[in-house]
């Protein structure tokens, strides 16, 4: 190990070596401010040590991790959404545990876990970051003492997400007993005797993969355990963890060629559950009136359209593109759904998230800053111009049709087509004049909860950047563009 | 000068939003009736400076995202100043139709009006592909907005209808787009999204058929031609008397110019081609629009359906393939805008004055309001196409052109002119003439603003059909520099 490997493993070394002191912190010092302050600075440090490791990337750590740009990126993106995550969480918390302070604890160590999955070349890496990360995320949905939601979304998440690994875990023993390796790059060619029982272990760990991403038809715990999960976790769950996963598969794809066989059966079947998901997901999401399980739903379809990346970047020459759509794509799907869990958050009272579309109404008239982020992260996941999800989505378009994905790209058409609907309805509900002129109205959670600014704040920073993103997209492109990759 | 435009119109919305809370219920509307003053002046300006060599009045081109040889060109030439002229006027007939019509969140409106209009701007100047689309859907959010909010009885299903046409096939077109932009790359090597570039595109005409098909969704969904304009009736009659206003004033022309600017000049074979199918569809719509007209009994959907008659006329001009139907589409795009512009505003100040839009209810109006009445009366004969206003020239126009290239259409098309008299005629005896309404006690009548407006509108509809030289000298320098009539 050198010099070199050392810098490009500082983020990772900050994050690890940050959550030892802030234990040891905690058991000396029982405060929930220095707990939180504690994991704000490590997480912020991890940031500020990465221009640093990006210097000295790409980096191969013992063929486990391979440190390279992607990679860093995928670490910076997690660290900025647990900063999110955190200062959201704070006064969020409060009503809801006697004991917060592990919490931060727990944010920073699925941060860790985030950004090894999205560094793994490797399946022990892979499998190692994937369950450091959803082993604190257990804990952190289940965090809430009051209230059944919580216990409940944790066991369903525990028991499928158990299940899930364990078939990936059959599956990379299967890639395993064929490819004599753990690398996900094959050493050398596969005999076609043994292409069956490859076949049979890629499809096992894409189950998996699959379950993770919630892609239809393995989708089913998303909405339960997003309605479940207090309102900043599930905004965590949806972004990092979703995208750390997909960082993993696209490398694995990459690396392994498992869709370099033109016509295989691999590639069907991840275009199936592209389609699948992305009209399934859009048309399930049509008949939510609860804000979370709508967010889970297009959080369904969201994952079906990238994998409209994740197929095309198998053909050599849209490789490149396909890459940095997936970049782009993955970006700007964080940026936004924080910022709509961070609207659901901030407005959620001491009790109850305010997760009812009927919490909603009149809300342009009574927070017009917090409505103005909803309506922009809400069409910028509709993908409307002006927003980061517009240049997200124009990006897919432009991949899908450089690679040909023809199939995929009409999905993608009618997936959105539907989609405008639903975000469409939660800006029409914020429009909405209470009609009795009172302006409490129909609230539930908010009743009587003062807004924290810092959640304000925070909200409007995720909303800004979706509009700036979104109108100058040149340098974010240009610096993912940059990036050394899979 | 261009984007300086645009920006003033984005800015000033700001603006307004902010000075209902910081200074007062008042000066929104007059921070918008300043900036569309300002971009009016500038127009003719513009028109007084003549157009340099190439014909353009004014020229912008710059760098935005590279990656994507994604520019900004704005550029100002007859046809678009014509159309930014009509804009800026209609800003300012769309802030004074609703001087008193909007109740509460005044800032919020105008804010849209403003952000449309910009989009429109944009639209009219853009010849980037990229910025051209990014424009078409700016328009459309705050279109939705002044329909949600300040809507009518039904104004959640129709903005939402409204909303899903024009998305739908917005997307239609970005794929349309996309593929043209990769087939040129394919080809030349060089990925440009500039307009004047891909025109030289040699597309396969088996190919363009289909692209252009993807451009006329889109233009024909906004225009809108039978059979996708069922949003339209919806959306004029629950949208405020801006809305409708800008709707059908100018919105509407967003889709006649994007058939003259891009998507005939783009793929001329295949429009070619099918230039009859346009016709036809022009045709049905004259006929179509007319007959269900005649059968309205609201006033504002009488005359929502009479734009349907009049945007066929477009259609026929522009696929009649020569000078002087394309001449008599755009005459008609300026005149139509007045013409209806006005009778919108007209149907506004009823509602507002009568609280309904059911002509039963109306009747002998003009004893109460004869100022009103004897505007109404010579905007429906303007509407009907009489000789000596605008809408007769353009009208005439696309009729002669349309009957060089098929006897047949051209005679259905004209038949549209004689159901045009009977719904013309219709809507005056029903509200303003015939027995006096025994329920209607009073009725104030116009006033120095609205009638100052109706009579500039009125004295453009005469100068357009006395004396129209200017308009087609300014067309025809547009037709024949896309160059691709015979």
């Amino acid at each position: 190990m050198t010099a070199a490997t050392v810098s490009a493993l500082l983020p990772y070394l900050v994050l690890a070596g940050g959550t030892v002191l802030l234990l040891l912190a905690v058991a000396w010092l029982r405060s929930h401010v220095v707990a939180f302050a504690g994991a704000l600075l490590i997480l912020v440090m991890a940031l500020a040590v990465t221009p640093l490791a990006l210097s000295a990337a790409p980096q191969n750590v013992d063929g486990l991790l391979a440190i390279d740009g992607y990679a860093l990126f995928f670490q910076a993106l997690f660290a900025v959404t647990a900063i999110a995550t955190a200062v959201l969480s704070y006064r969020y918390l409060r009503p809801r545990a006697s004991h917060r302070q592990e919490f931060y604890i727990l944010l920073v160590i699925a941060t860790l876990g985030a950004a090894v999955t999205a560094s793994a070349e490797h399946f022990a890496g892979f499998l190692l970051g994937l369950e450091v990360l959803s082993i604190s995320l257990y804990a952190m949905i289940a965090y809430p003492q009051e209230g059944r939601q919580p216990l409940e979304a944790a066991a369903k998440y525990l028991v499928l997400s158990g299940a899930a690994t364990s078939t990936m875990l059959f599956g990379m023993a299967l890639i395993y007993l064929v490819t004599g390796t753990l690398q996900f790059a094959p050493a050398a060619e596969v005999a076609r005797t043994d292409e069956l029982i490859l076949a049979v272990g890629q499809a096992m760990l894409l189950i998996g993969v699959f379950f993770k991403l919630s892609l239809v038809p393995f989708h089913m715990w998303t909405p339960d355990v997003y309605q479940g999960a207090p309102a900043p976790v599930t905004g965590f769950v949806a972004t990092a963890s979703k995208a750390a996963v997909f960082a993993a598969l696209l490398r694995y794809a990459l690396d392994a060629g498992i869709l370099d066989g033109g016509a295989d059966p691999i590639r069907t079947v991840i275009v199936v559950v592209a389609v699948l998901s992305m009209v399934g997901g859009n048309l399930l999401a049509l008949l939510q009136t609860n804000i979370k399980r709508l967010l889970a739903y297009s959080s369904i379809a969201h994952m079906g359209y990238l994998l409209i990346a994740v197929v095309v970047s198998s053909t050599p020459a849209v490789r490149a593109l396909g890459v940095e759509t997936a970049l782009i794509y993955l970006a700007g799907y964080i940026v936004m759904t924080l910022a709509a869990f961070g609207v659901v958050t901030v407005l959620s009272g001491e009790i109850e998230d305010a997760e009812d579309l009927s919490a909603y109404e009149g809300l342009f008239w009574q927070h017009p800053l917090l409505a103005a982020v909803l309506a922009v992260a809400a069409l910028s996941l509709a993908g409307i111009p002006l927003t980061v999800g517009f240049i997200a989505k124009f990006y897919l378009v432009a991949a899908g049709v450089d690679g040909a994905a023809w199939t995929l790209v009409w999905a993608l058409i009618v997936g959105s087509a539907i989609g405008v609907y639903y975000y469409l309805r939660i800006v029409f509900a914020m429009t909405k004049r209470s009609d009795t002129g009172s302006d409490t109205g129909s609230d539930t959670g908010r009743a009587g909860a003062s807004i924290p600014w810092e959640g304000v704040v925070t909200v409007l920073v995720l909303g800004v950047s979706i509009v700036v993103l979104g109108v100058f997209p040149g340098p974010a492109i240009d610096f993912v563009g940059a990036l050394t990759g899979p | 000068m261009i984007l300086a435009v645009v920006l003033v119109l984005l800015v000033a919305g700001l603006v307004a939003w902010a000075a209902e809370r910081f200074i007062g219920e008042n000066a929104p509307r007059l921070v918008s009736l300043l900036a569309f003053a300002a971009g009016l002046v500038w127009a003719i300006s513009e028109w007084l400076g003549g157009p340099d060599g190439n014909g353009l009045y004014a020229a912008q081109h710059f760098g935005w995202i590279a990656r994507f040889g994604i520019a900004v060109i704005l550029s100002l030439d007859g046809l678009s100043l014509l159309m930014v002229t009509l804009t800026m006027f209609l800003g300012l007939v769309a802030v004074v139709s609703s001087w008193d019509e909007i109740d509460s969140g005044q800032g919020f409106f105008q804010f849209n009006i403003l952000w449309v209009m910009a989009g429109v701007v944009g639209v009219f100047t853009a010849l980037d592909l990229f910025l051209f689309f990014f424009f078409w859907e700016v328009m459309l959010i705050p279109m939705y907005f002044l329909i949600a909010i300040w809507g009518h009885e039904n104004k959640g299903y129709a903005s939402m209808k409204f909303f899903l046409f024009t998305q739908i096939s917005g997307l239609l077109m970005l794929l349309a787009i996309l593929a043209l932009v990769f087939l040129h790359y394919r080809a030349s090597g060089e990925i440009t999204f500039s307009y004047h570039k891909l025109l030289d595109a040699n597309i396969d005409p088996a190919i363009g058929v289909w692209l252009m098909l993807g451009f006329f969704a889109a233009f024909a969904t906004k225009l809108p031609s039978v059979p996708v304009h069922t949003w339209l009736p919806d959306a004029h009659t629950q949208a405020p008397t801006a809305g409708s206003v800008i709707l059908a004033g100018i919105l509407l022309k967003t889709g006649a110019y994007g058939l003259i600017r891009f998507a005939v000049p783009l793929f001329p074979e295949a429009s070619a081609d099918l230039a009859f199918w346009g016709m036809l569809l022009g045709a049905v719509s004259i006929l179509y629009g007319g007959f269900m007209a005649f059968s309205q009994s609201d006033f504002k959907r009488l005359v929502a359906y009479s734009s349907i008659a009049h945007m066929g006329f477009i259609l026929v001009g522009i696929y009649a393939f020569n000078e002087v139907g394309m001449q008599g589409a755009i005459v008609t795009m300026v005149a139509h805008g007045f013409s209806t512009a006005a009778l919108f505003m007209m149907a506004g100040a009823i509602q507002q004055r009568l609280h309904t839009r059911e002509m039963s209810r109306m009747g002998g109006l003009w004893v109460h309001a004869p100022r009103m009445g004897a505007m109404t009366l010579f905007f429906v004969v303007a509407s009907v196409g009489m000789p000596g206003l605008g809408n007769f020239v353009g009208e005439f126009l696309a009729l002669l052109g349309a009957f060089e290239k098929s006897v047949p259409l051209a005679v259905a098309a004209t038949i549209g002119i004689v159901v045009a008299a009977v719904y013309g005629l219709y809507l005056m005896q029903g509200s303003f003439q015939g027995t006096p309404n025994p329920d209607v006690v009073e009725m104030r009548d116009f006033g120095a603003r609205e009638m100052s407006v109706m009579i500039l509108m009125a004295v453009a509809l005469v100068w357009l059909g006395v004396y129209p030289q200017p308009v087609l000298d300014a067309a025809g320098a547009t037709i024949s520099s896309l160059g691709v009539l015979p």
